[in-house]
């Protein structure tokens, strides 16, 4: 079966694109849920209306942001199945649960709940719909860890072995699927991604207000609270980086190595490179500004434990691909003679390993007949592309301790009540609106374009896990992605921008009140 | 208890049950969305029709979700081979699934008729699309569809968009829509102002009898027409999961099944039962009727499924890749345990979708929409 290459391109550039999409949505939602829990919780408690109008307003927002996410969500289930139906044959006994899982514990029970959160007000007791509001939060969360218990096992494949009568990995340990290390820093670190960002929506738009001096009271509310539950997830996603997740794989090991352009093992613990040039071609890095210890802390969290450079991990893998084609050839053995004891046990011994022989059918058709070049170029090919990698991280590292200082900044404002008083940090919190996503987006970047070649860690290379389609159906699919992506995404933001514009006050939430912003502020209520 | 045969046929019914839910749920949503137009005469008409959905839509979508990640789960196969094999008959499927979802939050979002009138058709449009091309992919099942395995158990697909639509393929899609249109009638009949919930009651009870002749008709030339699949080497009910290790004969009857099972028969009798109660109740605009028209639904999928059964999807080129209930499902261990996590979930999700049908209960009226702004 030869596999076409434009195919395989299209398809990861289609699925890229969709999920870097989807995931403009996802993070607002995840943030701004809980944000509404508080506001509202706020409003049962002291009864005081103004809460309510502002779980209100902003859930407007929320829900234009939610159906986007709902629309652009269903487009990656269908996708492993239109796209990707040898990666679902080959993984979905595995694969396949957490999703099931997520549908049947999460996302029903947000989908459910979603239409009685905007249309529940005057059906249900306060208590009640805070309630609503308390499941819908918590179901976006777990919803968001099914997702990523998922994709851990996409990078960290444990639980799970290779089944040659049924030619597909099949689950050995659901436990330990469900508790791999990997999905339990991704959880951490993306849901409190996700609460950056929400905050960051609320201080900013709330910033706006200010600024034009319209709904004063209710914008420096919403902004204590952003910046208070603001402060908590940037420490949070910065402190629990993805990166604790790092250590404990080998293809892990080698996205660190390149998000550090290492190339070389260095004694532990190894330096944090700030600054430098990665020159691929030559496997070095120019003008590299190092901190010492700062990486082998990150990546080991201890101080003796030594992080392997790419060019170490490339021999490795040669090793492993020499494993790979025993085990490969044991498994044609097998297609021949079911029963085959020989060749169930070389299988067995080495089956971990297989995929190290189907990264070889990218240069040469039958794995057996490798070259020592070919297998060369194999191990070469396990190298992701080290500066995207290297820029992508530094950048989204530099956006989280930004977060950090500027909610710790607002943080201090709103307790000293002082919120309104600084016009330049108001345009500084506006301002900072599309950071969060530029992390977010970029998170994603280093986290699975750096699992490049491999689809499933040394499982499933990429290029094999593509559908039987032809180039023409997936450009076809990929132009109607674009055009309707692109129409939505305008519909999105000027309905965001519409609504946001009108504010409480021109949704007939708050009181109409121009105030004077150069004047001081009235007292506090 | 749980051996490998009996968990698969479970998830065989548990994956009918899915989609049952999804269709008896989300299904009156398709219709209402389709007969926006046609029912709803003007502005505050549409409105009425829209209210009764907007609040529910959204779960019920969830069973068309769950539906595809258990079959992603407990069957892999049959979702890589439909999903990339009617790539571009899913991709409008997809379409329509995307649109839906903003169709519904955006519409009401900005005062303006051309606005409005825009996403109104597509809401229509998503409402015929998604039935009709449900219904073609369940007929295709029928006549096969052209697919192979090699040794790697890798698919390949030998057809293009247009041969899926088969005359009988489009008579299937012809059986969906007027059911689901049917059910969508029923449901404004219950839920909307009185003025509006009698044209839909008339246009239920026209449909209903064009879904009678459409869905015997289609009987018919499944008995007289269309060769039945069944598995010609020994069956293992417990075997691995490799299509390949069977051998198919074409040529018997899709209705093999029914002669052995004889109880079967009770599914298409339920469908008809269900088609009578609608026409006998539905001018009453009682939840009788859209009890009626649930059944039928009910029916007319089971009577499909039953007829394919042990089939999940055969193969026109290349019989033995055909995919059955015994070779084409995941492992013992991951079987048994989303059979426990459903066990677990599944009467939850019951349980909260009635408390918020209950909390969302009640006719909505041309009154209501004119005194209050929208919410949603």
């Amino acid at each position: 079966m030869i596999i076409d290459s434009d195919v395989v391109t299209l398809s990861r550039l289609q699925f890229a694109l969709t999920a870097l999409y989807h995931f403009l949505f996802v993070p607002l939602t995840l943030g701004l849920i809980w944000i509404l829990a508080i506001m509202e919780s706020v409003y049962v408690m002291t009864g005081r209306e103004v809460w309510k109008r502002m779980t209100q307003f902003w859930g407007v927002l929320f829900g234009i942001n939610f159906a986007m996410g709902v629309a652009t969500g269903i487009t990656m289930e269908f996708q492993f199945g239109m796209n990707w139906a040898y990666y679902a044959h080959y993984v979905g006994d595995v694969f396949g649960t957490p999703l099931a899982i997520e549908g049947l514990m999460a996302f029903f029970l947000e989908g459910t709940l979603i239409g009685v959160f905007f249309m529940g007000w005057t059906r249900i007791s306060p208590v009640k719909h805070l309630l609503v509001t308390w499941f819908l939060a918590l179901a976006t969360s777990l919803s968001a860890l099914w997702i990523l218990v998922a994709n851990a096992w996409m990078q960290n494949p444990i639980g799970s072995a290779f089944n040659p009568e049924t030619m597909r990995m099949e689950v050995t340990s659901f436990a330990e699927v469900f508790f791999n290390p990997v999905a339990q820093a991704k959880f951490v670190h993306t849901v409190s991604a996700g609460y950056v960002l929400g905050s960051m929506f609320v201080l900013s738009i709330s910033a706006w207000y200010l600024l034009r001096g319209r709904n004063v009271d209710f914008a420096k509310r919403s902004m204590t609270v952003a910046a208070s539950f603001g402060l908590a997830a940037a420490l949070s996603v910065v402190v629990l980086g993805d990166e604790s997740g790092y250590a404990v794989s080998e293809n892990q090991k080698m996205k660190m190595a390149a998000i550090e352009a290492m190339w070389e093992t260095e004694p532990a613990p190894a330096s944090f490179t700030v600054f430098g040039i990665p020159d691929v071609q030559n496997r070095t890095t120019h003008y590299a500004l190092q901190v010492p210890w700062v990486m082998g802390l990150i990546g080991t969290r201890s101080i003796d434990k030594p992080i392997p450079g790419i060019n170490n991990l490339v021999e490795d893998t040669k090793g492993k691909i020499d494993n790979g084609i025993r085990a490969y050839d044991a498994m044609l053995v097998l297609r021949e003679d079911r029963n085959n004891a020989q060749a169930k046990e070389i299988l067995a011994a080495h089956d971990k390993d297989l995929g190290y022989a189907l990264l070889l059918k990218h240069f040469v058709e039958d794995p057996r007949k490798a070259t020592p070049e070919d297998i060369q170029k194999a191990a070469d090919s396990t190298i992701p592309n080290v500066p995207v990698l290297f820029w992508s991280f530094r950048i989204m590292v530099a956006c989280g301790f930004y977060f950090i200082a500027l909610f710790g900044y607002s943080f201090w404002l709103a307790s000293r009540r002082r919120l309104d008083r600084n016009r330049w940090y108001l345009r500084v919190a506006l301002c900072s609106l599309p950071l969060p996503w530029l992390a977010a987006e970029l998170g994603w970047i280093v986290a699975e374009y750096g699992r490049q070649p491999w689809a499933i860690e040394g499982i499933l290379p990429t290029s094999l896990g593509v559908s039987s389609v032809s180039a023409g159906q997936v450009w076809t699919s990929l132009a109607g992605f674009v055009l309707f992506y692109t129409a939505l995404a305008v519909v999105d933001a000027v309905l965001m921008l519409k609504f946001a514009r009108k504010g409480p006050d021109g949704l007939g939430l708050w009181p109409v009140v121009k105030r004077d912003p150069s004047l001081r502020p009235a007292l506090e209520d | 208890m749980f051996d490998l045969d009996t968990l698969r046929v479970i998830w065989w019914a548990l994956l009918g049950i899915l989609l049952i839910a999804f269709a008896v749920t989300d299904g009156y949503d398709f219709g209402t969305a389709a007969l926006l137009r046609v029912l709803g005469r003007d502005a505050d008409e549409r409105h009425v029709l829209l209210e009764t959905v907007e609040p529910t839509w959204e779960g019920n979508q969830v069973w068309f979700v769950l539906g595809g990640g258990a079959s992603f789960a407990a069957w892999p196969m049959l979702y890589a081979v439909s999903f990339s094999g009617m790539y571009l008959a899913i991709a409008l499927v997809l379409l329509a699934f995307i649109l839906r979802p903003v169709g519904f939050n955006f519409r009401g979002k900005i005062e303006h008729t051309r606005w409005q009138d825009l996403w109104d058709w597509v809401l229509v449009a998503s409402g015929v699309t998604v039935p009709l091309l449900t219904g073609v992919a369940f007929g295709n099942l029928f006549l096969g569809v052209p697919f192979r395995f090699d040794d790697d158990l890798r698919m390949s697909w030998h057809g293009s968009f247009f041969e899926l639509l088969h005359p009988f393929a489009l008579l299937a899609g012809l059986v969906s829509l007027s059911m689901l249109l049917t059910h969508g009638a029923a449901w404004v009949a219950l839920k909307a102002d009185q003025s509006i919930a009698a044209r839909a009651a008339r246009i239920a009870r026209w449909t209903c009898l064009a879904w009678a002749v459409l869905y015997v008709g289609a009987g018919i030339w499944l008995a007289y027409g269309i060769p039945g699949y069944a598995i010609a080497s020994e069956v293992v009910p417990g075997g691995p999961s490799n299509p390949l290790f069977k051998q198919v004969a074409t040529g018997s009857s899709w209705f093999a099944s029914y002669m052995r099972h004889p109880w079967f028969w009770a599914a298409p009798v339920a469908a008809f039962a269900g088609a009578l109660v609608l026409q006998w109740q539905v001018a009453k605009q009682r939840v009788s009727g859209f009890l009626g028209s649930s059944l039928m639904v009910i029916g007319t999928i089971l009577s499909a499924g039953f007829a394919l059964f042990p089939f999940l999807l055969p193969s026109s080129i290349d019989p033995r890749s055909s995919l059955t209930v015994w070779d084409a499902s995941s492992s013992r261990s991951t079987l048994l345990l989303m059979l426990g996590a459903t066990a677990v979930f599944l009467p939850l999700i019951v349980l909260y979708t009635s408390w918020v049908f209950k909390v969302m209960r009640g006719r909505v009226t041309l009154e209501h929409v004119r005194g209050t702004h929208r919410s949603y």
